[in-house]
């Protein structure tokens, strides 16, 4: 269910890394707790932010949840696909719904984040 | 928590529940977009069992709901329905709420929002005692489904004996429904055509299947609160708490058509006769967003750099496909196209007043 790829956070955010870079998005459990995603408010491209910082914010038609970054970065890419489609991250969280690339500040903060394994383990823990 | 007898099918139907005045109910069954879609094109059956009724009986019961409410009681014939409020005395609101007419002029339904039964109760009761009545809190006693969506009397004609063709919007008849004893009233609160059924059996279950088996092939589906709340807000129909509250008054929430200051006495009514002499000084009006962003609850509302007031109901409007809400302005910026700012996070969006209602269904 979870890909062995990336890494997991415990406010629900994935990220894939490639090379000084990772790619942000939300988990498939976060997109169901949200239900219909309808609107993605993305920062600048260029802003910095500090680990278990707000980065950026869903909405579904209920609910605005911030999404936090795991690690210190800047921001060298946001997806315009998610902006003019939102519900993207409903139908494709770990792929085409990504939300936006970092330049990480210190890889050694990845330590800190769960594999696959671990987040799988983390969300059963949450059900009971 | 309080759990409806329809609990169990909530369960079974896979419903994200949550806590909504007290009671655990759902939220959600299939997504909320959809859920409010098949509403407007199709059907949808709600359990509102949640919702208070008050029963008022005794030879005075016309006269304490012509005190307690501004609209007037007195047009009502058994088997008619009308929208009303409970006023305070400043012309404010206790709580919005549906009487049904049982009996002239001796027996009338109070039918009051979830989260205000108890205080309703208590402001009835109190205000009873003046009059040769006798109120009783009937609310655990009933459960409540709604049928709304314009397949609705095509769904549910063939499951009772009333036949339902006959029955006009705001009226009510006794009947059964899947064999159950029930009232059924063509009311609800969507913007919808569809039916209201209480009951006062153990058994409200056995309607919900039916209607379910009956309406499922045609496209209805279960609907949870969340979508309730978006149906009646592109209507533009008042949530206590959210639109209409005891700071505000009947007149400024625009509900001056429930207001009959010919028919007597009634609580608020001095202030409201002000009120109106003096003219408003603020209006509840609707609004869309123009700019990308959703308005929600208390976000600020500003007016050429100043703060004016704060968002009432605001969503996204599933059918309208726009952001959508309420708010109080005062009296000069209420004109159809003002412009407005709304502070949304860190950022300022534009928005403007726009008629109301969000959505008005095409009379057939």
């Amino acid at each position: 269910m979870y890909p062995e790829n990336l890494y997991y956070s415990q406010d629900h955010e994935w990220l894939k890394i490639e090379g000084e870079e990772a790619i942000l998005g939300i988990t498939d459990f976060a997109q169901k707790q949200l239900g219909d995603i309808i609107f993605v408010d993305l920062p600048a491209v260029g802003k910095t932010v500090e680990a278990h910082q707000a980065i950026a914010t869903v909405e579904s038609v209920k609910s605005v949840s911030d999404i936090y970054s795991p690690v210190a970065g800047e921001v060298v890419q946001v997806n315009q696909e998610v902006a003019q489609t939102p519900e993207l991250i409903n139908r494709d969280p770990h792929g085409q719904g990504w939300i936006l690339r970092l330049k990480i500040k210190d890889k050694s903060e990845l330590n800190k984040l769960m594999k696959a394994g671990d987040y799988e383990k983390f969300l059963e823990g949450l059900e009971h | 928590m309080k759990k409806t007898r329809l609990y169990q099918v909530h369960k079974e139907a896979g419903a994200r529940l949550i806590e909504f005045a007290g009671w655990e109910m759902p939220v959600e069954y299939r997504g909320l977009i959809d859920e409010h879609l098949a509403v407007r094109t199709k059907a949808g059956l709600f359990d509102v069992s949640h919702m208070g009724e008050i029963i008022v009986d005794g030879p005075e019961a016309l006269a304490l709901v012509q005190y307690l409410t501004p609209n007037d009681a007195s047009k009502l014939l058994p088997g008619q329905i009308q929208y009303s409020a409970l006023t305070t005395d400043e012309g404010t609101f206790v709580d919005d709420l549906l009487v049904y007419c049982l009996s002239v002029p001796d027996k009338y339904l109070l039918v009051v929002n979830a989260a205000n039964t108890d205080k309703d109760f208590a402001w009835v009761k109190d205000k009873a005692a003046s009059f040769k009545v006798k109120a009783t809190n009937e609310s655990d006693r009933y459960s409540q489904l709604a049928l709304q969506g314009p397949l609705a009397q095509e769904i549910l004609q063939p499951l009772t004996d009333l036949d339902l063709s006959q029955m006009k919007t705001f009226h009510f008849a006794y009947g059964q429904v899947a064999g159950i004893d029930s009232l059924v009233s063509r009311t609800g609160y969507t913007g919808e055509d569809g039916f209201e059924i209480y009951t006062l059996s153990e058994k409200p279950d056995v309607i919900w299947k039916a209607i379910v088996a009956k309406g499922e092939p045609l496209g209805l589906q279960p609907i949870g609160l969340g979508a309730r709340d978006t149906l009646r807000l592109e209507a533009k129909l008042m949530l206590y708490g959210n639109d209409i509250s005891d700071k505000t008054t009947v007149l400024e929430a625009d509900l001056k058509w429930i207001v009959k200051f010919q028919k007597g006495d009634f609580l608020g009514k001095a202030v409201l006769e002000k009120q109106l002499a003096e003219g408003l000084k603020k209006k509840l009006v609707g609004f869309e967003v123009v700019d990308r962003g959703i308005a929600r609850p208390h976000y600020p509302v500003y007016i050429g750099g100043q703060k004016v007031s704060e968002v009432c109901s605001g969503s996204y409007g599933p059918y309208v496909k726009k952001a959508i809400g309420l708010v109080y302005l005062p009296i000069e910026f209420t004109a159809i196209g003002t412009e407005l700012e709304i502070g949304i996070r860190d950022k300022m969006v534009k928005a403007r007043v726009v008629p109301t209602p969000f959505y008005k269904r095409e009379k057939k």
